[in-house]
């Protein structure tokens, strides 16, 4: 048997510019991740704009547009409350781009030839320049509003003395770790998805070439392996989008309410 | 011990975050479960709450993997 190929999961996280090059200090390069970026906005574009036509009997896609637009502004008021219309865009934006963005990171073939899909939510750059807006929207909302009262969301309320002192920097610790959480959670889950994916994509093709009753029970199992980590993952894609946008309206909420 | 056993090993040793995470997860729907069935009227309004804890917990066991996987394939 012929030695196996190094596996190399990494490569499908490279970012390479499609036109202009990385060199001679250009900020401006067109790359694989801008032309995904654009696609999942050119779909988003596509499916709410198809949906907006405010017919009395709506249609299909006008019930899938206005159930996704109701589902996120019913969580959004459960969470901040009265005061939750207010900050419904940001996380309906934030939600429909995870979304969008995660499941066509799934596709395993292009939609324009030649352009493999690459997940743009597997950068942190993106999720964490997500999570820092939401921080940018908590911390201002809770400095405008409250004014340096905003640092009693640190002290428990009711509690003894003794236990705010200790209490008190654990709070003060676990929200500056949150902007980092927040955005590490849907970078992760892609990324690391995306490389169980690729791993026993290869284990499939290293076990045909072995030639082998073996080597073909192992390639059934990774394949078999790879269609339900594959439907894990279409669930995960939703289930991160949910949870961002769920824990986007918690954090403002603290900051609106203060406990 | 050369580098690269080394790096099997380590790799290995960051898989247990892997099942640890998966203890977690049977954790959250299990205690979900118990208490939604006993009183299945207030189960649907906790289901955001239960994504929550499983997104919580599977995280942990996504960062073990992914250690894993960076320990396995990214370090040169």
């Amino acid at each position: 048997m012929a030695a196996a190929p190094d596996i190399d999961p990494m490569h499908q996280f490279v970012i390479e510019p499609i036109f202009g090059s990385f060199g001679h200090n250009n900020p401006f390069v067109f790359t694989n991740s801008a032309l995904w970026t654009l696609i999942v906005l050119g779909t988003i574009w596509v499916f709410m704009f198809g949906g907006m036509k405010r017919e009395l009997i709506p249609g299909r896609w006008q019930v899938a547009v206005e159930g996704l637009i109701s589902f996120v502004d019913d969580m959004v008021n459960v969470s901040i409350g009265p005061q939750g219309k207010t900050y419904l865009p940001w996380v309906f934006t934030a939600f429909v781009f995870l979304l969008f963005a995660n499941l066509m990171g799934n596709m395993p073939f292009g939609v324009i030839a030649a352009a493999h899909p690459f997940t743009v939510t597997s950068q942190f750059t993106f999720t964490g320049v997500m999570s820092i807006i939401t921080f940018a929207i908590v911390l201002g909302v809770g400095f405008w509003t409250h004014g340096l009262h905003f640092l009693s969301l640190f002290v428990p309320k009711d509690a003894p003395f003794i236990f705010k002192i200790f209490i008190t920097p654990i709070e003060l610790i676990s929200f500056l770790v949150r902007p980092f959480s927040l955005g590490l959670r849907p970078f992760i889950a892609m990324f690391a998805g995306h490389v169980l994916l690729d791993v026993f994509g290869n284990f499939v093709v290293q076990a045909i070439n072995a030639h082998s009753a073996g080597g073909f029970a192992v390639t059934v199992l990774c394949f078999l392996f790879i269609m339900f980590v594959s439907m894990i993952e279409l669930l995960v894609a939703a289930i991160q989008a949910y949870v961002f946008a769920i824990l986007t309206s918690l954090y403002i909420s603290e900051a609106v309410n203060l406990h | 011990m050369d580098v690269a056993s080394a790096k099997l090993i380590g790799a290995g040793l960051a898989a247990i975050g892997v099942g640890a995470a998966s203890l977690g997860v049977g954790f959250v729907f299990g205690s979900f479960l118990q208490s939604a069935i006993r009183n299945p009227a207030a189960s649907d309004g906790q289901q955001g709450r239960l994504y929550i804890g499983f997104a919580a917990a599977e995280l942990l066991g996504l960062m073990a993997f992914a250690v894993a996987m960076l320990i396995l394939f990214a370090s040169k």
